[in-house]
């Protein structure tokens, strides 16, 4: 299955899906904030996302997995 | 009658001495040209928020010394003076504001990709070729190293060397890194897409190898006694600056990581702010050489800019796995405006990319290059 992985380290801002939400290739999904700056985080496939794995405020490190996509 | 006539003479004089003891019949014309700046910088501060944190109390300094016969900054006496003196001409402040970098910075991208520490050497270019032009403007080889390491795009290691080469450059100098490091958004982006190619800013970077926690904890310490083996002037800055990493990295004192980098740090700048301001009196502040030094110091950073660019083009004419060429531009100091600014005109060019991480190895390194370089114009000028 898809997974939506952090491209770098950081704190996730905001998250702007919700389990069940249809996603498109490039949507903006999650945004990121690293070094005072909002990195938005886009998808790579298109799909129904079927867990969530982070919350705002969440540290994440590079390559983990934010998110799973159905 | 003689009474009234006596009254009236003693009141004319209370109100002339009172006239006269206020700073207003005092003021001269570079003074208000000085409120003008400390306005201008205020307004910089609070409506822009460029770099607020520091603008804020050094355009409140260059206020309170132009007010005529405050004495604030008579040596031995004024208020303000005290604060640099001992902050800011016995070298006190810069080196805590190091500490408490280091124990803000992550080191980590520079260890996982030590390549990059070429690129924060090779953006000190500007700085070598800034202190001869500014040699051919006719400043003394002191001031001309105080203007050169503008280009380092790093506020204290600047302080430190200008308070110690050409101390009357001090507001000047100190005043064009803050102002071209709060620029960097500016200054940058254009620079960055003349000397780079579509298809270079697209490149997306190989991922960083995951650092250990002992590589970590070593790395302060040995980078550290190098540097400081090889450099000995170096030493303040760069002790300060590896001890507060060590406090980070080693994971055990995060009581004085936290003291380190938040309190400490804001108390100092605090001082530094205001001792910075208050060496911007209309006197030594108001004259032509101030207008080079500005300009000297937009050179330097744009060839640092440049050298840091190319030096990535030309490193990767010998590396299989390609870095992409903007974070060369990372190697001027200015953490972490530079590396935002890197991850920005990436993600421009192709918005998957995320280089902030591979920017900020290269960031620090230029930290390090710069004082390095300070040290060596510090030993053969001071």
């Amino acid at each position: 299955m898809p997974e939506l992985i952090a491209p770098l380290a950081g704190n996730v801002w905001k998250v702007l899906i919700a389990v069940g939400d249809k996603v498109e290739m490039d949507d903006e999904v999650i945004i990121l904030e690293a070094l005072k700056m909002e990195t938005p985080i886009y998808c790579d496939d298109a799909g129904t996302i079927t867990e969530l794995k982070v919350k705002e405020g969440d540290a994440v490190n590079e390559g983990d997995v934010l998110a799973v996509i159905g | 009658m003689i009474a009234e006539s006596l009254r009236e003479y003693t009141m004319l004089n209370i109100l002339k001495e009172l006239i006269y003891s206020s700073g207003a019949v005092s003021l001269t014309g570079g003074n208000l040209v000085m409120w003008m700046v400390a306005f201008v910088l205020l307004y910089l501060a609070i409506k822009k928020q460029y770099e607020p944190l520091l603008l804020l109390p050094i355009a409140f300094g260059i206020l309170i010394v132009n007010l005529p016969l405050t004495f604030l900054m008579e040596p031995e006496h004024g208020l303000i003076w005290f604060f640099y003196h001992y902050g800011i001409e016995q070298d006190i402040i810069p080196p805590l504001i190091f500490l408490g970098l280091g124990a803000m910075i992550d080191l980590g991208p520079l260890i996982a990709n030590p390549k990059t520490l070429l690129l924060g050497a090779g953006a000190q270019a500007g700085l070598y070729v800034t202190f001869f032009a500014a040699i051919l403007f006719g400043f003394d080889l002191q001031e001309a190293g105080s203007i050169a390491i503008i280009g380092g795009a790093d506020g204290p290691t600047t302080i430190y060397l200008t308070s110690k080469l050409a101390p009357h450059l001090l507001g000047a100098t100190a005043v064009s890194a803050y102002a071209y490091m709060a620029l960097v958004p500016i200054i940058q982006p254009p620079m960055m897409k003349l000397l780079t190619t579509d298809h270079e800013r697209k490149i997306v970077m190989t991922k960083l190898r995951p650092v250990s926690k002992l590589q970590r904890i070593c790395f302060p310490i040995v980078t550290g006694m190098t540097i400081m083996l090889v450099v000995p002037p170096a030493a303040p800055l760069i002790s300060m600056l590896m001890l507060g990493n060590l406090f980070k990295e080693s994971g055990v004192v995060e009581r004085l990581t936290n003291a380190a980098s938040n309190e400490l740090m804001n108390i100092v700048t605090i001082f530094l702010g205001l001792s910075i301001g208050a060496t911007m009196t209309a006197s030594t502040f108001l004259s032509p050489k101030v207008l080079f030094i500005f300009f000297l110091g937009l050179f330097a950073f744009v060839v640092s800019t440049a050298a840091g660019l190319l030096m990535a083009k030309f490193m990767n004419l010998f590396l299989k796995d390609k870095i992409n060429p903007l974070i060369g531009a990372a190697g001027v100091s200015a953490v972490p405006m530079a590396a935002r600014c890197v991850h920005k005109v990436g993600s421009e060019a192709n918005r998957r990319n995320y280089l902030l991480m591979y920017a900020m190895g290269p960031n620090v390194a230029g930290v390090i290059g710069t004082v390095v370089a300070a040290a060596i114009l510090l030993k053969n000028l001071g």
